[in-house]
């Protein structure tokens, strides 16, 4: 292993690694994440490995963070031309091996197809997922290699933090990362830099610094993909920060769930630390400081600054009334910075290439990029990095691809189970902190959930509410018990049994509930029922005057027919019914009896002609 | 000493008294449960909550736990503040319909039965207010009970629900518990505390039964006053 005593060492150490990779080497990387992962890309690298010792060649095979585009999965590049495969198969190697690598022959049928042109793309950066991404923090991840600190550093890695420790004043840093306004990635949206300086100038010691990495949102996945992908940036964020504060001691927060983030994450920290990065006399600095990692149960409420201290305290994380700010009396009373990973994440990018530039880049009062996890009704489901305020529309349309089976789309729910539903109306708002907060929504971790006209913004705003009566710490009355009257309100709503004045009762005991509850889990928890209410009342009101469910989600409130005009009575909707609730002879037109019906929609899933009307 | 604003008054308080104190030291009532001078302040049962404005700034915190600032402009009956008092109430009744401690709490706050929660049968009285699991570990010492689970699958009770070891049957738990939801039940020369049942010992003066055996003998260990000075009752000390 390397040791880099000073700034100069490191620069020397990144250009004898640099020079020694020849560029015109051939390398394909793949894709590792957690996503591709699911898709056995681990059977391709492992066959690609065996068919180039099998052919006795030359060429690196390196497995790499996640590339954002998991719907396509597994995904490999290569290089030099930098030839983008998707959905790649064991079957595909031998040929991607012996045309692409060796002869530089593109294999059109792996190639990304534009579903509307019907073009192929050759190019990674020319996909219309990722074209319109500015992949400040996030783009490193299809390169490196995550379990090799040199990958890290063959791309500049701990520049920013060799320049923050010999060129910089804590004081100089904290200017820094206020004068580029970095807000904190993790749901809230404060200045990282006012952080810094409160826990700066705090009494007490020692200070501890803590990168949030237990992200918990249905749907969310960027913090998982930046620590598997690469947890050098996260743990040189943290380096830069704690001199800053002048902190020597900082955790890392990952939840037990995430066994690769928390596999890479103890190699990067050894490494680093072998490297002397970590530890005492940082780059002959005389600043000390050294991370450990806690990983968490996997209770969303752990995300939450004063349950997370909780947590690594060893009690049972449940939050406390934080009238006294975290940087003054954060993890065993001292003062302490929480920055979620992302902003981490991007210290090192403020810090080498200045606030001024930093602040070019996104809208008045929220700058830089972000990462957003795209999922739900989506045709591009993946990982996104896009400057703040872009569109809505931009991110559904031009990067998702719109909605599948050309449905229509109906709403975004933005901000993880604490955000909300924003409707087709507001499309064309651009996505910062601010704006998401005005229109009832709120940035939060950055995952967007997309739906279509086929779900049921009650049903939505029911399983929000379950998922966070499921998650409440179960501390104080009005979330423990008021988010779970409130889904009992919306079961029945959904159920057909929901009441005039409802919605009025919902409204009132989602203020009652923001106001009196302890932490932000309670006092953000009735937001996906407000902002379903103030965009989709009528859905509401169609449920409880008419018994009816407008989108043909609520089981209790929908009928199944077939049509038969358009039913050929091909007996698949027979086949695959689990209560025999369709029957009819063959090639004469089906019926469903709704009285064994459990409207569980497999008919309509198999159905080819569309035959199935739901009511 | 701190100077505010109370419900319109002015109020003068020492630093680091909470606006609960302050509160009712000025004759104004803030309803409160889980709230108990023998333990920490949890914040959990949130019936004390007020409205302060700092500036042009208000804000709902909690009374126990929020400590009085010079200028402070507290508001114990906003409608705000009403709004969630009430709530957390109908919530409350609506999880222990048994409870005449609340009943009594919600007719003098005026709150009613909100018929559209449909009353639990199965949490008892226990308002999950953790005063129990407070005494216990901070008084006692022992922690012979505690919290598990979550949200609202949350109950307080010994470790798994089993018999504990650890409990000395002092019945702290039952006499901060605002509810009456601990069952402490003594009858002769046995009490019978979460599912198990102590031996009480006699007093070797009057010959009444007086303390659980198991409490005397933790006494001792802890202060080191033999077990024998420790047989006597309070009563004929």
């Amino acid at each position: 292993m390397i040791k880099i005593n000073d700034a100069k060492a490191l620069r020397q150490i990144q250009n004898q690694i640099k020079e020694s990779y020849d560029p015109q080497k051939k390398l394909v990387t793949i894709c590792a994440g957690t996503g591709c992962r699911g898709y056995d890309c681990i059977r391709v690298k492992e066959a690609l490995e065996a068919e180039i010792s099998k052919q006795n060649i030359n060429v690196e095979i390196r497995a790499t963070g996640c590339f954002g585009f998991c719907e396509k999965g597994p995904l490999i590049v290569v290089h030099p031309q930098k030839i983008f495969y998707q959905q790649v198969k064991e079957k595909d190697v031998a040929d991607i091996v012996t045309k692409t690598v060796m002869q530089g022959e593109v294999i059109e049928k792996l190639l990304y197809r534009d579903p509307v042109s019907s073009e192929t793309v050759m190019k990674e950066e020319d996909v219309p997922f990722y074209k319109k991404q500015k992949r400040l923090v996030f783009g490193s991840n299809g390169i490196i290699d995550p379990t090799l600190i040199e990958s890290y550093l063959a791309i500049g890695g701990y520049s920013a933090l060799a320049k923050a420790l010999s060129e910089m004043s804590p004081e100089g840093i904290i200017d820094e990362i206020k004068k580029a306004s970095l807000r904190g990635r993790g749901g809230g949206g404060f200045l990282a830099g006012n952080k810094w300086e409160g826990c700066r100038k705090a009494h007490g010691s020692p200070k501890y610094i803590i990168a949030n990495g237990d992200e918990g949102d249905p749907g969310a996945y960027m913090d998982r993909s930046l620590m598997e992908g690469n947890p050098h940036s996260i743990i040189e964020g943290m380096i830069i920060g704690a001199y800053a504060i002048g902190a020597n001691e900082g955790y890392i927060y990952v939840r037990n769930e995430y066994p690769l983030a928390v596999l890479h994450l103890t190699m990067a920290i050894s490494s680093a630390r072998e490297s002397g990065l970590l530890g005492k006399n940082i780059l002959n600095s005389n600043f000390n400081f050294d991370v450990s990692i806690n990983k968490g149960g996997g209770a969303f409420v752990c995300g939450e600054s004063s349950a997370l201290f909780a947590s690594i305290e060893g009690r049972a994380g449940e939050p406390r009334a934080k009238y006294i700010h975290a940087v003054e009396k954060g993890l065993w009373d001292k003062p302490t910075v929480l920055n979620n990973v992302e902003t981490w994440a991007n210290v090192p990018l403020i810090i080498n290439q200045g606030a001024d530039w930093y602040g070019s880049i996104g809208t008045e009062k929220s700058k830089g990029t972000k990462i957003f996890s795209l999922v739900g009704k989506i045709n591009n489901t993946g990982l996104i990095e896009v400057p703040m305020g872009i569109t809505l529309r931009e991110i559904v349309y031009d990067m998702g691809g719109g909605i599948p089976k050309g449905r229509k789309f109906k709403a975004v729910q933005t901000g993880g189970p604490s955000g909300g539903c924003i409707p087709e109306s507001l499309l064309d708002l651009q996505v910062d902190f601010d704006k998401l907060y005005e229109v009832g929504s709120m940035m939060g971790s950055g995952g967007m959930i997309v739906m279509d006209d086929r779900s049921c913004m009650v049903d939505v705003a029911k399983y929000f509410l379950a998922f966070l009566q499921e998650e409440s710490c179960g501390k104080c009355v009005p979330c423990r018990e008021g988010v779970r009257r409130m889904r009992e309100i919306l079961e029945d709503i959904c159920a057909g049994k929901g009441k005039e004045g409802d919605i009025d009762l919902l409204e009132k005991m989602s203020q009652a509930i923001a106001d009196g509850s302890l932490c932000a889990l309670g006092g953000s928890a009735p937001n996906p029922v407000l902002s379903t209410i103030k965009y989709f009342r009528e859905e509401y009101d169609a449920h409880i005057k008419n018994h009816r469910c407008p989108a043909g989600v609520c089981k209790a409130l929908i009928t199944y027919s077939i049509d038969p005009e358009k039913c050929t009575g091909c007996g698949l909707c027979i086949k695959v019914c689990p209560t025999q609730a369709t029957s009819g002879e063959k090639k004469k037109a089906h019926t469903i009896n709704n009285d064994l019906c459990t409207r569980c929609g497999a008919c309509i899933e198999s159905c080819k002609f569309d035959a199935i009307n739901v009511e | 000493m701190v100077n505010l604003i109370i419900d319109g008054k002015n109020v003068t308080a020492k630093e680091d008294t909470m606006l609960l104190e302050a509160t009712r030291a000025a004759g104004i009532n803030i309803p409160t449960l889980c709230a108990h001078e023998s333990v920490s302040r949890s914040g959990s049962c949130r019936l004390c909550v007020v409205e302060i404005k700092k500036g042009n700034r208000t804000r709902i915190v909690t009374s126990c736990l929020y400590s009085v600032e010079e200028g402070l402009i507290v508001d114990t009956k906003s409608e705000r503040v009403q709004n969630v008092r009430r709530l957390v109430m109908e919530l409350l009744l609506a999880r222990c319909p048994e409870s005449d401690v609340l009943q009594k709490l919600a007719k003098e706050i005026g709150v009613d039965i909100q018929p559209r929660f449909v009353a639990d049968q199965d949490k008892g009285k226990c308002i999950l207010c953790r005063s129990c699991v407070r005494v216990c570990e901070e008084v006692v010492g022992v922690s012979a009970i505690g919290m598990s689970a979550r949200g609202s699958h949350k109950t307080v009770g010994p470790p798994y629900n089993e018999n504990s070891d650890v409990c000395i049957g002092c019945g702290a738990c039952a006499y901060v518990c605002p509810t009456g939801h601990i069952e402490m039940l003594t009858t002769g020369d046995k009490r019978k505390v979460w599912g198990r049942t102590f031996k009480m010992k006699t007093c070797d003066t009057c010959g009444r039964y007086f303390a659980p055996v198991d409490q005397l003998k933790y006494i001792s260990k802890k202060t080191g006053v033999p077990l024998k000075e420790l047989a006597i009752c309070m009563d004929c000390r």
